[in-house]
């Protein structure tokens, strides 16, 4: 916005990136320093012996390796997600959670391990729940006219999501005790632990394809911004293109829930602090979002792995990180977004 | 002709607000259309850009029925300036002057040397250069309305549709936006305007419609229709008249 390189800002969030992804691999009850992580990426690269502990690889390429690389992506889709949902409801307060699109993947996802699912019926399932909340919320919200329709949407994806609660208490109190249940509630709480390395391709595809089309978008995004017939007036079909960015956001955003749980909050903090870096126009703020979204999870999750002597639950520990954050943002709204 | 309604009835699904209008907006020529508070102006105009569909009759725009023509082909042909607003994000007033290129490319395309060529002559066109990587949020009421004018200039329309464009600035910026629109028409554009100044109407409209409940009082040369006796007929309150032509004014009378 002010007299800045237009590089600086994605410059600064791939910096952070990289740093994160070192301070990941130093970490933890294996360390791997950065030399050596380079050292066996290199070699696998160039399938060569790297000449390192057997034990070193096993932690980069098999156990953290994984877990880092989905921390990455999830936090990219969810920063990525909340960005296009900021623009299109117009909202700098909304994201993923607050429309619903969480909390409709995560009743999605609870209904798949229900009926003991493969990992794409999860996924499909949760997709599915997302696009609905989000749908029932944007239906609700703009059919309540009157009033502040920025607080209406707000309002609307908290009596949204507070239905699907009940939907996802319904599922667990039907869930057998001993098996189903603690898997979910493990699973609601939000956690990177699990992940294999074959999960990265399910989560690889969805993600991809979602962001690769809300960054074909971004352009378009700073008109959808404005108000609906000014964007008309402008030449945008303002339907399809709307249909399109839901979609692509709500695919991103369940294929995360699907992997990773119910992790909150990194789709309104992280576009904030884009927008911070960057400024609000698209085509730099979206890119900026999705590299310091991966950056920001990744960093938490380290601190989620690495705290304490069990495991911090991921979706804890960005609640905490968010909260304030969100209130901060409140006391601020009579401002303008920059 | 660039557009033109014919036996036009408008308003919203269920609502009908007027009907029986008949418009036809020319190169080089400047409609204002004057009328009191919902009289119907902002859904006529509403209409006329396609965000509504006709009721009734039928809106051509370069000869085509405007409902079919695609909104990318619309946009065009027709810049629209909304009422001054504050928008949500903070733009710089180089990126939104640049939305005004958003027809000439592609959805999954970025703008082009050319779009950030013609929009920034559309920048410095308003003497807004200075301004160009301000936010739009911090600059005054009159900046912004010149914005938005600029933004529908890089639309490169042949008609701009202005609302209310002088509701809401100063003395100083009225007089500077009105020179705008003058120059717009000299430029050989077609330029529709609202306007709840009748001062306003017979300065730079070249022909002026009056709208009262939905119909059409009266169409013709500004000078013929901007008349005490008209004005009194249309607001239904009583005019004074200031000055003779060309520096004829009008001004509500409080007696």
């Amino acid at each position: 916005m002010k007299h800045r390189s237009p590089l600086l800002g994605p410059a600064l969030a791939l910096a952070l990136l990289l740093a994160g992804i070192a301070l990941a691999f130093s970490l933890g009850r294996y360390p791997v320093p950065p030399g050596d992580l380079l050292r066996i990426l290199v070699a696998r690269l160039t399938n060569t012996p790297s000449g390192l502990p057997a034990a070193s690889e096993a932690v980069v390429l098999q156990i953290r390796g994984p877990r880092v690389l989905a921390a990455i992506l999830i936090g990219s889709a969810l920063a990525s997600a909340g960005t296009a949902f900021q623009g299109l409801f117009r909202n700098p307060l909304v994201s993923p959670d607050i429309l619903g699109a969480s909390s409709g993947a995560a009743l999605g996802a609870v209904i798949g391990i229900f009926f003991s699912l493969p990992i794409l019926g999860i996924e499909l399932l949760s997709f599915a729940g997302g696009l609905l909340a989000v749908g029932l919320v944007y239906v609700i919200g703009s059919g309540l006219r009157g009033g502040d329709t920025v607080l209406t949407m707000v309002l609307t994806g908290v009596v949204v999501g507070a239905l699907l609660g009940a939907g996802i208490g319904l599922i667990k109190y039907l869930a057998d005790p001993y098996n189903q249940l603690p898997a979910m509630t493990f699973w609601l709480l939000g956690s990177l632990a699990g992940i294999a390395p074959a999960d990265i391709l399910t989560l690889l595809v969805p993600i991809l394809g979602g962001t690769a089309v809300l960054l074909l978008l971004r352009w378009r995004m700073n008109v959808m911004s404005l108000p609906e017939e000014e964007a008309r007036a402008l030449g945008v079909a303002t339907g399809p293109l709307r249909a399109a960015i839901v979609a692509a956001a709500t695919l991103v955003t369940s294929a995360s829930v699907a992997a990773s749980g119910v992790v909150g909050w990194v789709g309104l903090v992280v576009p904030h602090l884009a927008r911070f870096l960057v400024g609000p126009s698209f085509p730099r703020l979206l890119p900026t979002a999705a590299i310091l979204g991966g950056a920001y999870l990744l960093l938490i999750d380290t601190v989620a792995r690495t705290a304490a002597s069990v495991e911090i639950p991921l979706g804890i520990l960005t609640a905490v990180i968010g909260t304030p954050f969100f209130i901060a943002l409140l006391a601020r709204m009579r401002g303008g977004w920059s | 002709m660039i557009l033109q309604a014919r036996q036009l009835a408008f308003g919203y699904p269920g609502r009908e607000v007027g009907r029986d209008v008949d418009l036809a907006l020319t190169p080089g020529r400047a409609l204002a259309l004057l009328g009191p508070n919902g009289g119907g102006k902002t859904t006529l105009l509403k209409t006329l850009l396609g965000l509504l569909p006709p009721l009734g009759g039928e809106v051509l725009l370069d000869g085509r029925p405007l409902g079919s023509t695609p909104v990318r082909d619309r946009a065009r042909l027709i810049g629209y300036v909304p009422q001054v607003h504050l928008g949500t994000f903070a733009f710089s007033v180089a990126d939104v002057v640049l939305m005004g290129r958003t027809a000439h490319h592609g959805p999954f395309t970025q703008p082009s040397a050319r779009d950030r060529e013609v929009a920034a002559g559309a920048i410095d066109r308003f003497g807004l250069t200075g301004l160009a990587e301000r936010p739009y949020t911090m600059i005054s009421g009159g900046e912004r309305q010149l914005v938005l004018i600029a933004r529908a200039l890089a639309q490169e329309p042949r008609l701009v549709v202005l609302d209310e464009p002088t509701a809401s600035l100063d003395f100083g910026n009225q007089g500077r936006v009105l020179g705008e629109i003058r120059s717009l028409t000299r430029a050989g554009l077609a330029v529709l305007f609202t306007t709840h100044d009748p001062n306003h109407a017979l300065r730079v409209a070249d022909e002026v419609a009056t709208l009262r409940a939905g119909r059409l009082l009266a169409h013709g040369p500004a000078a013929e229709v901007v008349t005490r006796a008209h004005l009194e007929n249309l607001y239904d309150a009583p005019v004074r008249e200031v000055g003779s032509a060309p520096n004829l004014a009008f001004v509500p009378d409080h007696s």
